[in-house]
């Protein structure tokens, strides 16, 4: 191959890390090494051989192409420096533009599958603390630094955080000498030790691990007050255990999952602050769940998984879709918790259209009176699951 | 047979075996067999994933050896298992005739060989390796392969390493139920198999449902591509529009009629929520749109 070739390969394995593909070294060899074996005039061979090379993900495909159709469009050498600064301008300019447009653009980058509505641009609800366009909201929404003390409490309280079902037996064995099961395999190892002798038989037991745990949190302006608490609540149930999927949804339905994945909590709330474009507006439950379940469900509630769903149930679009969401999730999943953070006096009726909508649909419902610390959270969900309660709740609805 | 050494060699490959490919996928498929790396294929069920690698065995006269995954699958189950009865047999009888010294119970004859294992065999023919929903296996499973898909080798503690004298095609589908992880997707060719354009899949259907007229056939394709772009829980994919043409054949139809599309939905559709939604005018409607698609100028 040219050397020309293997420089413009680099250049523009540089370009994709810049934005934002992880393309390593590794890749880049198996790049140059699949170009020698095509036909290069082709420029479909060699956007496939390229992209199978360089990109692991189908999210990424999308914007590899468009990386592709401009780095490759003429031999130029100053065309280097135009594409680096369109792919950048392309990455940056999200936060500046309308949070709408903005947030489909940078959804069109992650799965172009998804189609939505427009989301027309309503003042935020009632319920919404001050009148405040989205925007400026966004803007607003910073959350206060924690300390180190403060975030070795927040770690504390979520290791007492026990969920129903939290531990599922996987059909993984570890060597346990009390184990039901015997270990052939260890046992004739440990006997050719003593000369061929079986003197001890090994045993094993099956491994227990937490099933996957998928949040869906509601952010909107009825809940806006606690956004703070639920935040340090997530992100540091995100660092606790492995295999936990969150999702923030106000109007429409944001994946923060890899956000989340920041160990700093302050860094991992400001890209969270920066990828979610609705804070505090209004709430369509029905239709965050409906994405919820059309885009994400499969990918996600593998394994029995357990659903966290947290919000007071006030919907805007007076419930329209909810039960039939609802109903769809809770079969999806291997249990549906629901916790409503708005519960505050003992004589509550679960008179909303949208609480009645869900509350058939939960297998269990859990309330906090007082949503002031991270401590009343965990308590609240490490709670034994009570029948009698949710026959309650269900009677009353 | 030996491998393909272009990409219209690939995609000639793989329609001898009745496998319509488009242009993207042959070209993965070409450099994932010239440059001996794993296939990776991510898509929605029912797009032909798993064809591919029975195609691709066919086509290179090579074993198929497939490996259904799902969850707490083990080494004892995916790659090897020694024999421990025939061991502690072999113990006793060394025993009784005095040998005992001298018995080697990690001998290969006591290792029985799962699929991973047989794949790279190498006292074994070449083979294709089909690791087959990946994504319905647990993380722990993911680790075992590592080895396998980097240097098509497996290392046993008490035996040793066994690496393929031919290195085999190895083929892993995924249906997105959960994300695999980066360190396979880095050992491997990535490819998204989407579904067929309808050019492609009226050529598809015409080789996998060759009784079909070509008139239905048409209508069929325009039928599901539009049934695509409905606001549907679950699309149908290529294997349910197989198996609709194939139904509707069953019931004698020459075209396609309302009746007839509504009574036979659940081959398309397979969520009732679906099918409330697609029955009746909206299923009317479609067929009405497939049909003036096939024939524009209706004769009066």
């Amino acid at each position: 191959m040219s050397g020309v070739l293997a420089t413009n390969i680099m250049h523009f394995a540089r370009l994709l890390r810049r934005a934002g593909l992880p393309v390593g070294p590794a890749d880049m060899l198996a790049a140059q090494q699949a170009v020698a074996l095509i036909d290069i005039g082709d420029k479909t061979q060699m956007r496939v051989a390229l992209r199978t090379t360089m990109v692991h993900r189908h999210e990424h495909a999308e914007l590899f192409d468009y990386a592709f159709s401009i780095y490759w469009r003429d031999p130029e050498a100053a065309r280097q420096a135009r594409a680096m600064a369109a792919i950048d301008g392309g990455k940056e300019q999200p936060p500046e533009k309308a949070p709408p447009g903005a947030r489909r653009l940078q959804e069109a980058f992650q799965s172009p599958k998804e189609q939505r509505k427009p989301l027309e641009d309503r003042p935020p609800e009632i319920e919404a603390v001050m009148t405040v366009s989205e925007r400026e909201r966004l803007q607003t929404m910073d959350f206060e630094a924690m300390s180190a003390s403060d975030i070795a409490n927040a770690k504390a309280e979520i290791q007492k955080l026990r969920l129903p079902l939290d531990a599922k037996r996987t059909r993984r064995l570890r060597p346990d000498r009390q184990g039901a099961r015997t270990d052939l395999r260890a046992t004739l190892r440990a006997s050719l030790r003593q000369g061929g002798e079986i003197l001890d038989i090994s045993r094993s037991r099956r491994v227990t691990k937490p099933p996957p745990l998928v949040v869906l949190c509601d952010i909107s302006g009825s809940m806006s007050r606690y956004a703070q608490i639920l935040l340090h609540f997530l992100h540091a149930v995100a660092n606790d255990r492995d295999r936990v999927s969150t999702f923030l949804f106000g109007t429409r339905l944001s994946n923060i999952t890899r956000q989340l994945r920041a160990r700093d909590p302050e860094t991992a709330f400001q890209s969270v602050a920066h990828a979610v474009p609705d804070w505090s507006g209004g709430t369509r439950i029905g239709e965050a769940l409906a994405e919820f379940n059309q885009v994400w469900s499969r990918r996600v509630l593998g394994q029995g998984a357990v659903v966290l769903l947290v919000t007071d149930g006030l919907d805007r679009d007076g419930a329209a879709g909810l039960s039939e969401n609802m109903e769809r999730l809770h079969k999806s999943c291997s249990r549906l918790v629901w916790l409503n953070p708005l519960l505050r006096w003992d004589g509550f009726a679960p008179k909303s259209q949208g609480i009645r909508a869900m509350l058939p649909h939960v297998d269990e419902f859990r309330t906090v009176h007082n949503l002031a610390s991270l401590r009343s959270l965990v308590e609240s969900l490490s709670r034994p699951a009570s029948a009698r309660d949710m026959d309650r709740w269900r009677n009353v609805a | 047979m030996n491998l393909p050494s272009s990409v219209a060699e690939t995609a000639a490959l793989l329609a001898a075996g009745g496998y319509v490919a488009d242009p993207a996928l042959a070209t993965t498929v070409f450099l994932s067999l010239s440059m001996q790396r794993p296939l990776f294929l991510e898509g929605e069920p029912g797009t032909g994933k798993t064809e591919i690698a029975k195609v691709l065995a066919e086509g290179l006269g090579r074993r198929l050896v497939r490996l259904q995954c799902y969850d707490g699958l083990d080494l004892a189950a995916a790659a090897y298992e020694w024999d421990h009865a025939r061991q502690l047999m072999a113990i006793r009888l060394a025993e009784a005739s005095g040998e005992a010294a001298s018995i080697d119970i990690y001998a290969r004859h006591f290792l029985q060989s799962r699929p991973l294992l047989s794949a790279i065999d190498p006292d074994q023919p070449p083979a294709v390796l089909l690791i087959d929903e990946l994504d319905r296996a647990d993380e722990p499973f993911e680790a075992f392969l590592l080895e396998l898909l980097a240097d098509f080798q497996l290392t046993i503690p008490e035996y040793g390493t066994v690496k393929a004298k031919t290195a085999p095609v190895v083929v892993l589908t995924s249906n997105r139920t959960r994300e695999v992880h980066d360190a396979i997707r880095r050992r491997c060719l990535y490819q998204w198999v989407d579904y067929p354009n309808a050019a492609r899949e009226r050529e598809i259907l015409a080789r996998k449902a060759p009784g079909v007229s070509e008139r239905l056939s048409a209508e069929i394709v325009a039928f599901v591509q539009r049934l695509r772009s409905e606001d549907l829980f679950k699309l149908p994919g290529v294997a349910e529009t197989i198996d609709w043409a194939g139904a509707l054949t069953y019931l004698d139809q020459t075209e396609l009629a309302p009746g007839a599309v509504d009574e036979t939905l659940g081959v398309l559709l397979k969520y009732q929520d679906d099918i409330a939604k697609i029955r009746g005018a909206e299923a009317a409607r479609l067929v009405d749109e497939a049909k003036s698609v096939v024939s524009p100028l209706p004769v009066v």
